[in-house]
Protein backbone atom coordinates (compact mmCIF):
# COMPACT_ATOMS: atom_id res chain seq x y z
CA UNK A 1 0.00 0.00 0.00
CA UNK A 2 1.69 3.18 -1.20
CA UNK A 3 0.11 5.27 1.56
CA UNK A 4 2.25 3.44 4.11
CA UNK A 5 5.16 2.17 1.99
CA UNK A 6 6.29 5.36 0.26
CA UNK A 7 7.60 8.51 1.91
CA UNK A 8 5.19 10.71 -0.06
CA UNK A 9 2.29 8.38 0.77
CA UNK A 10 2.99 8.58 4.51
CA UNK A 11 3.11 12.36 4.25
CA UNK A 12 -0.22 12.36 2.41
CA UNK A 13 -1.74 10.48 5.35
CA UNK A 14 -0.29 13.11 7.72
CA UNK A 15 -1.59 15.99 5.62
CA UNK A 16 -5.11 14.65 5.07
CA UNK A 17 -5.60 13.75 8.76
CA UNK A 18 -3.97 17.06 9.73
CA UNK A 19 -6.33 19.12 7.55
CA UNK A 20 -9.25 17.15 8.98
CA UNK A 21 -8.09 18.05 12.51
CA UNK A 22 -7.68 21.71 11.52
CA UNK A 23 -11.30 21.70 10.36
CA UNK A 24 -12.38 20.10 13.63
CA UNK A 25 -10.46 22.62 15.73
CA UNK A 26 -12.04 25.45 13.72
CA UNK A 27 -15.56 24.15 14.28
CA UNK A 28 -14.76 23.61 17.95
CA UNK A 29 -13.62 27.23 18.33
CA UNK A 30 -16.71 28.50 16.50
CA UNK A 31 -19.12 26.43 18.61
CA UNK A 32 -17.46 27.62 21.81
CA UNK A 33 -17.86 31.18 20.55
CA UNK A 34 -21.63 30.71 20.89
CA UNK A 35 -21.12 30.73 24.68
CA UNK A 36 -19.66 34.23 24.42
CA UNK A 37 -23.05 35.40 23.19
CA UNK A 38 -25.46 33.20 25.11
CA UNK A 39 -24.95 30.34 27.57
CA UNK A 40 -28.48 29.07 26.77
CA UNK A 41 -27.53 28.72 23.10
CA UNK A 42 -24.32 26.92 24.12
CA UNK A 43 -26.34 24.51 26.26
CA UNK A 44 -28.63 23.90 23.28
CA UNK A 45 -25.59 22.93 21.13
CA UNK A 46 -24.35 20.56 23.86
CA UNK A 47 -27.87 19.10 24.07
CA UNK A 48 -28.06 18.75 20.27
CA UNK A 49 -24.75 16.88 20.13
CA UNK A 50 -24.85 14.95 23.43
CA UNK A 51 -24.57 11.21 22.89
CA UNK A 52 -26.76 11.15 19.77
CA UNK A 53 -25.69 8.72 17.06
CA UNK A 54 -24.30 11.42 14.77
CA UNK A 55 -22.22 12.91 17.59
CA UNK A 56 -20.91 9.48 18.58
CA UNK A 57 -20.09 8.66 14.95
CA UNK A 58 -18.34 12.02 14.62
CA UNK A 59 -16.37 11.38 17.80
CA UNK A 60 -15.27 7.97 16.52
CA UNK A 61 -14.12 9.38 13.16
CA UNK A 62 -12.36 12.19 14.99
CA UNK A 63 -10.62 9.79 17.38
CA UNK A 64 -9.55 7.74 14.35
CA UNK A 65 -8.14 10.87 12.69
CA UNK A 66 -6.23 11.77 15.85
CA UNK A 67 -4.92 8.23 16.29
CA UNK A 68 -3.66 7.96 12.70
CA UNK A 69 -2.08 11.43 12.81
CA UNK A 70 -0.29 10.67 16.09
CA UNK A 71 0.84 7.14 15.15
CA UNK A 72 2.20 8.38 11.80
CA UNK A 73 3.92 11.29 13.53
CA UNK A 74 5.89 8.88 15.70
CA UNK A 75 6.63 6.51 12.80
CA UNK A 76 7.85 9.40 10.59
CA UNK A 77 9.97 10.87 13.39
CA UNK A 78 11.51 7.49 14.15
CA UNK A 79 12.34 6.91 10.47
CA UNK A 80 13.69 10.43 10.06
CA UNK A 81 15.97 10.18 13.09
CA UNK A 82 17.26 6.89 11.71
CA UNK A 83 17.87 8.51 8.32
CA UNK A 84 19.80 11.31 10.00
CA UNK A 85 22.31 8.79 11.32
CA UNK A 86 23.98 8.31 14.67
CA UNK A 87 26.39 11.24 14.48
CA UNK A 88 24.85 14.64 15.13
CA UNK A 89 26.32 17.91 13.92
CA UNK A 90 28.46 19.74 16.47
CA UNK A 91 27.28 23.12 15.16
CA UNK A 92 23.70 23.68 14.08
CA UNK A 93 22.44 26.87 12.50
CA UNK A 94 18.81 27.30 11.50
CA UNK A 95 18.80 29.00 8.09
CA UNK A 96 16.56 32.05 7.75
CA UNK A 97 13.22 31.26 6.08
CA UNK A 98 13.06 28.03 8.07
CA UNK A 99 10.23 28.25 10.62
CA UNK A 100 11.05 27.17 14.15
CA UNK A 101 7.71 25.32 14.30
CA UNK A 102 8.55 23.22 11.23
CA UNK A 103 11.51 21.67 13.04
CA UNK A 104 9.63 21.06 16.29
CA UNK A 105 6.30 19.64 15.15
CA UNK A 106 6.54 16.49 17.29
CA UNK A 107 7.29 18.42 20.49
CA UNK A 108 4.47 20.87 19.73
CA UNK A 109 2.16 17.95 18.97
CA UNK A 110 3.03 16.29 22.27
CA UNK A 111 2.18 19.51 24.17
CA UNK A 112 -1.12 19.75 22.27
CA UNK A 113 -1.88 16.09 22.99
CA UNK A 114 -0.92 16.35 26.68
CA UNK A 115 -3.25 19.26 27.45
CA UNK A 116 -5.90 17.66 25.25
CA UNK A 117 -5.96 14.66 27.60
CA UNK A 118 -6.53 17.06 30.51
CA UNK A 119 -9.22 18.84 28.48
CA UNK A 120 -10.98 15.53 27.73
CA UNK A 121 -11.07 14.66 31.44
CA UNK A 122 -12.58 18.08 32.15
CA UNK A 123 -15.30 17.92 29.51
CA UNK A 124 -15.75 14.78 27.40
CA UNK A 125 -15.34 12.40 30.35
CA UNK A 126 -18.08 14.31 32.19
CA UNK A 127 -20.41 15.00 29.27
CA UNK A 128 -20.57 12.47 26.40
CA UNK A 129 -19.00 9.50 28.21
CA UNK A 130 -21.44 9.30 31.19
CA UNK A 131 -24.37 9.98 28.86
CA UNK A 132 -23.30 7.01 26.76
CA UNK A 133 -23.34 4.91 29.93
CA UNK A 134 -26.86 6.09 30.66
CA UNK A 135 -25.97 8.46 33.48
CA UNK A 136 -27.50 11.87 34.04
CA UNK A 137 -25.36 14.83 32.93
CA UNK A 138 -25.70 18.54 33.60
CA UNK A 139 -25.84 21.18 30.89
CA UNK A 140 -22.71 22.42 29.10
CA UNK A 141 -22.41 25.67 31.05
CA UNK A 142 -22.15 23.69 34.31
CA UNK A 143 -18.89 22.13 33.13
CA UNK A 144 -17.61 25.43 31.77
CA UNK A 145 -18.10 26.88 35.25
CA UNK A 146 -16.55 23.82 36.94
CA UNK A 147 -13.42 24.14 34.77
CA UNK A 148 -12.87 27.86 34.35
CA UNK A 149 -13.71 28.77 37.95
CA UNK A 150 -10.24 27.35 38.72
CA UNK A 151 -7.68 30.06 37.93
CA UNK A 152 -4.81 27.70 36.98
CA UNK A 153 -6.77 26.48 33.97
CA UNK A 154 -6.38 29.73 32.01
CA UNK A 155 -2.54 29.84 31.79
CA UNK A 156 -2.39 26.12 30.97
CA UNK A 157 -4.96 26.59 28.21
CA UNK A 158 -3.15 29.65 26.83
CA UNK A 159 0.10 27.65 26.56
CA UNK A 160 -1.94 24.94 24.86
CA UNK A 161 -3.38 27.39 22.32
CA UNK A 162 0.09 28.84 21.64
CA UNK A 163 1.46 25.36 20.90
CA UNK A 164 -1.54 24.79 18.65
CA UNK A 165 -0.84 28.09 16.84
CA UNK A 166 2.72 27.03 16.04
CA UNK A 167 1.60 23.52 15.07
CA UNK A 168 -1.12 24.74 12.68
CA UNK A 169 0.90 27.65 11.28
CA UNK A 170 3.33 25.13 9.80
CA UNK A 171 1.07 22.09 9.41
CA UNK A 172 -1.61 23.84 7.37
CA UNK A 173 0.56 25.05 4.46
CA UNK A 174 2.77 21.98 4.71
CA UNK A 175 -0.30 19.80 4.07
CA UNK A 176 -1.07 21.65 0.83
CA UNK A 177 2.58 21.42 -0.23
CA UNK A 178 2.49 17.65 0.40
CA UNK A 179 -0.72 17.28 -1.60
CA UNK A 180 1.05 18.92 -4.52
CA UNK A 181 -1.22 21.98 -4.62
CA UNK A 182 1.61 24.49 -4.38
CA UNK A 183 3.90 26.30 -6.75
CA UNK A 184 6.11 29.39 -6.41
CA UNK A 185 3.08 31.66 -5.96
CA UNK A 186 0.96 29.33 -3.89
CA UNK A 187 3.62 28.35 -1.35
CA UNK A 188 3.68 31.92 -0.03
CA UNK A 189 -0.10 32.18 -0.30
CA UNK A 190 -0.64 28.96 1.67
CA UNK A 191 1.92 30.15 4.25
CA UNK A 192 0.01 33.42 4.62
CA UNK A 193 -3.39 31.66 4.87
CA UNK A 194 -1.81 29.27 7.37
CA UNK A 195 -0.74 32.08 9.71
CA UNK A 196 -4.13 33.79 9.42
CA UNK A 197 -6.06 30.58 10.04
CA UNK A 198 -3.90 29.63 13.04
CA UNK A 199 -4.20 33.17 14.42
CA UNK A 200 -7.99 33.31 14.08
CA UNK A 201 -8.36 29.95 15.83
CA UNK A 202 -5.90 31.06 18.55
CA UNK A 203 -7.69 34.38 19.12
CA UNK A 204 -11.12 32.70 19.28
CA UNK A 205 -9.96 30.11 21.81
CA UNK A 206 -7.98 32.63 23.86
CA UNK A 207 -10.84 35.14 24.02
CA UNK A 208 -13.23 32.34 25.01
CA UNK A 209 -10.96 31.04 27.78
CA UNK A 210 -10.32 34.56 29.11
CA UNK A 211 -14.05 35.41 29.05
CA UNK A 212 -15.06 32.19 30.83
CA UNK A 213 -12.37 32.72 33.48
CA UNK A 214 -13.48 36.32 33.98
CA UNK A 215 -17.15 35.26 34.13
CA UNK A 216 -16.83 32.21 36.37
CA UNK A 217 -13.69 32.80 38.45
CA UNK A 218 -13.50 36.53 39.05
CA UNK B 1 40.73 44.66 0.72
CA UNK B 2 42.95 41.69 1.45
CA UNK B 3 44.06 41.18 5.03
CA UNK B 4 45.44 38.20 6.84
CA UNK B 5 43.49 36.38 9.55
CA UNK B 6 44.38 33.76 12.12
CA UNK B 7 41.82 31.32 13.47
CA UNK B 8 41.21 27.90 14.99
CA UNK B 9 40.07 25.13 12.67
CA UNK B 10 38.06 22.32 14.25
CA UNK B 11 38.07 19.47 11.75
CA UNK B 12 36.33 16.08 11.90
CA UNK B 13 38.91 13.31 11.60
CA UNK B 14 37.83 9.73 11.02
CA UNK B 15 40.30 7.08 9.84
CA UNK B 16 37.74 5.02 7.90
CA UNK B 17 34.04 4.18 7.64
CA UNK B 18 34.10 1.98 10.72
CA UNK B 19 36.45 3.97 12.96
CA UNK B 20 35.25 6.31 15.68
CA UNK B 21 35.52 9.93 14.57
CA UNK B 22 36.64 12.94 16.63
CA UNK B 23 37.35 16.64 16.25
CA UNK B 24 40.96 17.77 15.86
CA UNK B 25 41.82 21.45 16.35
CA UNK B 26 44.43 23.18 14.19
CA UNK B 27 45.79 26.72 14.56
CA UNK B 28 45.89 28.55 11.23
CA UNK B 29 48.06 31.68 11.03
CA UNK B 30 48.08 34.60 8.60
CA UNK B 31 45.73 33.22 5.99
CA UNK B 32 44.93 35.87 3.33
CA UNK B 33 41.19 36.60 3.18
CA UNK B 34 41.28 36.21 -0.61
CA UNK B 35 42.14 32.53 -0.16
CA UNK B 36 39.28 30.18 -1.00
CA UNK B 37 38.13 27.80 1.72
CA UNK B 38 39.49 24.79 -0.15
CA UNK B 39 42.83 26.53 -0.73
CA UNK B 40 42.93 27.11 3.02
CA UNK B 41 42.34 23.38 3.48
CA UNK B 42 45.20 22.75 1.02
CA UNK B 43 47.46 24.99 3.14
CA UNK B 44 46.47 22.98 6.23
CA UNK B 45 47.26 19.73 4.42
CA UNK B 46 50.69 21.00 3.29
CA UNK B 47 51.47 21.89 6.89
CA UNK B 48 50.31 18.45 8.06
CA UNK B 49 52.40 16.68 5.41
CA UNK B 50 55.47 18.74 6.35
CA UNK B 51 54.97 17.66 9.95
CA UNK B 52 54.65 14.05 8.82
CA UNK B 53 50.98 13.82 9.78
CA UNK B 54 48.06 12.39 7.81
CA UNK B 55 46.46 15.11 5.62
CA UNK B 56 42.72 15.79 5.90
CA UNK B 57 40.71 13.94 3.23
CA UNK B 58 37.96 15.99 1.56
CA UNK B 59 36.12 15.84 -1.77
CA UNK B 60 36.79 18.48 -4.44
CA UNK B 61 37.12 18.59 -8.18
CA UNK B 62 36.27 21.49 -10.50
CA UNK B 63 36.56 24.23 -7.86
CA UNK B 64 34.20 26.42 -9.86
CA UNK B 65 30.84 25.39 -8.42
CA UNK B 66 29.56 23.07 -11.13
CA UNK B 67 30.73 19.53 -10.36
CA UNK B 68 29.04 19.02 -6.98
CA UNK B 69 32.01 17.28 -5.40
CA UNK B 70 32.95 19.65 -2.56
CA UNK B 71 30.87 18.90 0.47
CA UNK B 72 31.93 20.51 3.72
CA UNK B 73 29.58 21.40 6.57
CA UNK B 74 31.11 24.66 7.80
CA UNK B 75 29.90 26.37 10.99
CA UNK B 76 26.47 24.71 10.86
CA UNK B 77 25.84 25.24 7.15
CA UNK B 78 26.38 22.87 4.20
CA UNK B 79 28.88 24.72 1.96
CA UNK B 80 29.42 27.28 4.70
CA UNK B 81 27.81 30.61 5.51
CA UNK B 82 27.62 31.94 1.93
CA UNK B 83 24.27 31.50 0.15
CA UNK B 84 23.91 30.19 -3.39
CA UNK B 85 27.52 29.02 -3.41
CA UNK B 86 29.42 25.77 -3.04
CA UNK B 87 32.31 25.25 -0.60
CA UNK B 88 34.82 25.92 -3.38
CA UNK B 89 33.18 29.31 -3.96
CA UNK B 90 33.51 30.23 -0.28
CA UNK B 91 36.29 32.66 0.57
CA UNK B 92 38.07 33.33 3.85
CA UNK B 93 36.82 36.92 3.82
CA UNK B 94 33.59 35.48 5.26
CA UNK B 95 35.48 34.78 8.51
CA UNK B 96 37.15 36.93 11.11
CA UNK B 97 40.40 37.00 12.99
CA UNK B 98 40.15 34.83 16.11
CA UNK B 99 37.18 32.76 14.86
CA UNK B 100 36.77 29.07 15.51
CA UNK B 101 35.67 27.40 12.28
CA UNK B 102 34.06 23.97 12.63
CA UNK B 103 34.28 21.69 9.59
CA UNK B 104 32.20 18.52 9.52
CA UNK B 105 31.26 15.96 6.86
CA UNK B 106 27.65 15.63 5.55
CA UNK B 107 25.92 13.62 8.28
CA UNK B 108 23.24 11.27 7.00
CA UNK B 109 22.74 7.53 7.29
CA UNK B 110 22.52 7.33 3.48
CA UNK B 111 25.87 9.17 3.10
CA UNK B 112 28.32 7.15 5.23
CA UNK B 113 31.71 8.73 5.93
CA UNK B 114 34.53 7.18 3.87
CA UNK B 115 37.32 9.10 5.55
CA UNK B 116 37.54 12.41 7.45
CA UNK B 117 35.31 14.84 5.52
CA UNK B 118 34.65 12.60 2.52
CA UNK B 119 31.28 10.82 2.35
CA UNK B 120 29.90 8.21 -0.01
CA UNK B 121 27.20 9.85 -2.16
CA UNK B 122 26.70 6.82 -4.39
CA UNK B 123 23.05 6.76 -3.25
CA UNK B 124 22.38 9.76 -5.52
CA UNK B 125 23.82 7.88 -8.51
CA UNK B 126 21.52 4.96 -7.72
CA UNK B 127 18.48 7.26 -7.60
CA UNK B 128 19.47 8.72 -10.98
CA UNK B 129 19.98 5.25 -12.42
CA UNK B 130 16.47 4.27 -11.28
CA UNK B 131 14.88 6.65 -13.78
CA UNK B 132 16.59 10.01 -14.11
CA UNK B 133 16.92 9.83 -17.89
CA UNK B 134 14.96 9.62 -21.16
CA UNK B 135 15.26 6.10 -22.45
CA UNK B 136 13.77 6.10 -25.95
CA UNK B 137 15.46 6.73 -29.30
CA UNK B 138 14.45 10.16 -30.54
CA UNK B 139 15.51 9.66 -34.15
CA UNK B 140 16.39 12.69 -36.27
CA UNK B 141 15.94 16.11 -34.74
CA UNK B 142 12.61 17.79 -35.51
CA UNK B 143 12.28 21.29 -36.89
CA UNK B 144 12.73 23.91 -34.23
CA UNK B 145 9.39 25.04 -32.77
CA UNK B 146 7.56 21.93 -34.04
CA UNK B 147 6.58 21.32 -30.40
CA UNK B 148 5.94 24.67 -28.71
CA UNK B 149 7.25 24.90 -25.13
CA UNK B 150 6.36 27.87 -22.98
CA UNK B 151 9.16 30.12 -21.78
CA UNK B 152 8.07 29.48 -18.16
CA UNK B 153 8.30 25.69 -18.55
CA UNK B 154 11.66 25.93 -20.31
CA UNK B 155 13.04 28.26 -17.61
CA UNK B 156 11.73 26.07 -14.78
CA UNK B 157 13.18 22.93 -16.37
CA UNK B 158 16.52 24.68 -16.86
CA UNK B 159 16.54 25.93 -13.25
CA UNK B 160 15.79 22.42 -11.98
CA UNK B 161 18.53 20.98 -14.17
CA UNK B 162 21.12 23.20 -12.45
CA UNK B 163 21.08 20.78 -9.46
CA UNK B 164 24.64 19.49 -9.20
CA UNK B 165 23.73 16.60 -6.90
CA UNK B 166 26.12 17.68 -4.14
CA UNK B 167 23.85 16.45 -1.33
CA UNK B 168 23.69 19.73 0.61
CA UNK B 169 19.89 19.30 0.79
CA UNK B 170 20.29 15.98 2.59
CA UNK B 171 23.00 17.41 4.83
CA UNK B 172 20.81 20.39 5.79
CA UNK B 173 17.62 18.40 6.35
CA UNK B 174 16.93 17.37 9.93
CA UNK B 175 15.17 14.33 8.45
CA UNK B 176 18.00 13.35 6.10
CA UNK B 177 15.55 13.58 3.21
CA UNK B 178 16.66 13.75 -0.43
CA UNK B 179 13.38 15.23 -1.68
CA UNK B 180 14.87 18.47 -3.06
CA UNK B 181 17.44 16.56 -5.13
CA UNK B 182 14.82 14.08 -6.34
CA UNK B 183 12.28 16.80 -7.10
CA UNK B 184 14.82 18.72 -9.20
CA UNK B 185 15.71 15.61 -11.17
CA UNK B 186 12.03 14.71 -11.69
CA UNK B 187 11.04 18.30 -12.56
CA UNK B 188 13.65 18.85 -15.25
CA UNK B 189 12.03 16.03 -17.25
CA UNK B 190 8.39 16.43 -16.16
CA UNK B 191 8.28 19.98 -17.47
CA UNK B 192 9.36 19.11 -21.01
CA UNK B 193 7.60 16.99 -23.68
CA UNK B 194 10.58 14.62 -24.05
CA UNK B 195 10.26 13.71 -20.38
CA UNK B 196 6.46 13.46 -20.18
CA UNK B 197 6.30 10.09 -21.98
CA UNK B 198 8.00 8.32 -19.06
CA UNK B 199 6.99 10.71 -16.28
CA UNK B 200 4.87 8.24 -14.30
CA UNK B 201 7.34 5.40 -14.42
CA UNK B 202 10.20 7.75 -13.60
CA UNK B 203 8.72 9.37 -10.50
CA UNK B 204 7.62 6.04 -9.03
CA UNK B 205 10.95 4.32 -9.69
CA UNK B 206 13.10 7.18 -8.39
CA UNK B 207 11.00 7.72 -5.27
CA UNK B 208 11.01 3.99 -4.50
CA UNK B 209 14.80 3.93 -4.86
CA UNK B 210 15.18 6.99 -2.59
CA UNK B 211 13.02 5.36 0.11
CA UNK B 212 14.89 2.07 -0.24
CA UNK B 213 18.26 3.75 0.29
CA UNK B 214 17.25 5.03 3.72
CA UNK B 215 16.62 8.74 3.16
CA UNK B 216 14.07 10.33 5.49
CA UNK B 217 10.55 11.67 4.95
CA UNK B 218 10.18 15.33 3.93
CA UNK B 219 8.45 17.51 6.53
CA UNK B 220 8.61 20.75 4.53
CA UNK B 221 10.99 22.60 6.84
CA UNK B 222 12.60 24.21 3.79
CA UNK B 223 16.18 23.96 5.11
CA UNK B 224 17.17 22.17 1.88
CA UNK B 225 16.13 25.03 -0.40
CA UNK B 226 17.60 27.62 2.01
CA UNK B 227 21.01 25.91 1.90
CA UNK B 228 21.05 24.75 -1.73
CA UNK B 229 24.10 26.18 -3.54
CA UNK B 230 22.11 26.23 -6.78
CA UNK B 231 18.96 27.79 -5.27
CA UNK B 232 16.72 24.87 -6.27
CA UNK B 233 13.23 25.92 -5.22
CA UNK B 234 10.90 24.29 -2.71
CA UNK B 235 8.08 24.32 -5.28
CA UNK B 236 9.88 21.44 -7.02
CA UNK B 237 8.94 19.24 -4.06
CA UNK B 238 5.26 20.14 -4.54
CA UNK B 239 5.63 19.20 -8.21
CA UNK B 240 7.24 15.88 -7.25
CA UNK B 241 4.37 15.15 -4.85
CA UNK B 242 1.85 16.09 -7.55
CA UNK B 243 3.58 13.89 -10.15
CA UNK B 244 3.71 10.96 -7.71
CA UNK B 245 0.08 11.30 -6.57
CA UNK B 246 -1.16 11.56 -10.18
CA UNK B 247 0.94 8.54 -11.19
CA UNK B 248 -0.42 6.51 -8.27
CA UNK B 249 -4.02 7.57 -8.85
CA UNK B 250 -3.81 6.55 -12.53
CA UNK B 251 -2.43 3.08 -11.72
Amino acid sequence: MWLTNSSVGRKVVMSVTGLFLVLFVTFHALMNAVALISFEAYDAICEFLGANWYAVLGTLILAGGFAIHIIFAFILTFQNRKARGNNRYAVNARPKNVEWASQNMLVLGIIVLGVMVLHLTQFWAKMQLPELMGEHVMNGTFYLRATFSQLWVLPVYLIWFAALWFHISHGFWSAFQTLGTANDKWITRWQCISKWWASIVFILFAVEACYFTWFFAL
Amino acid sequence: METNISFKLKVWRQANAHAEGRFETYEMHDIPTDTSFLEMMDILNEQLIEKGEEPVTFDHDCREGICGMCSLYVNGHPHGPATGATTCQLYMRRFHDGDTITVEPWRSAAFPVIKDLMVNRNAFDQIQQAGGYVSFQTGGAQDANAIPISKEAADEAMDSATCIGCGACVAACKNGSAMLFLSAKVSQFALLPQGRAEAKRRVKAMLAKMDELGFGNCTNTGACAAECPKNIKLSNIARLNREFLCAKCSD
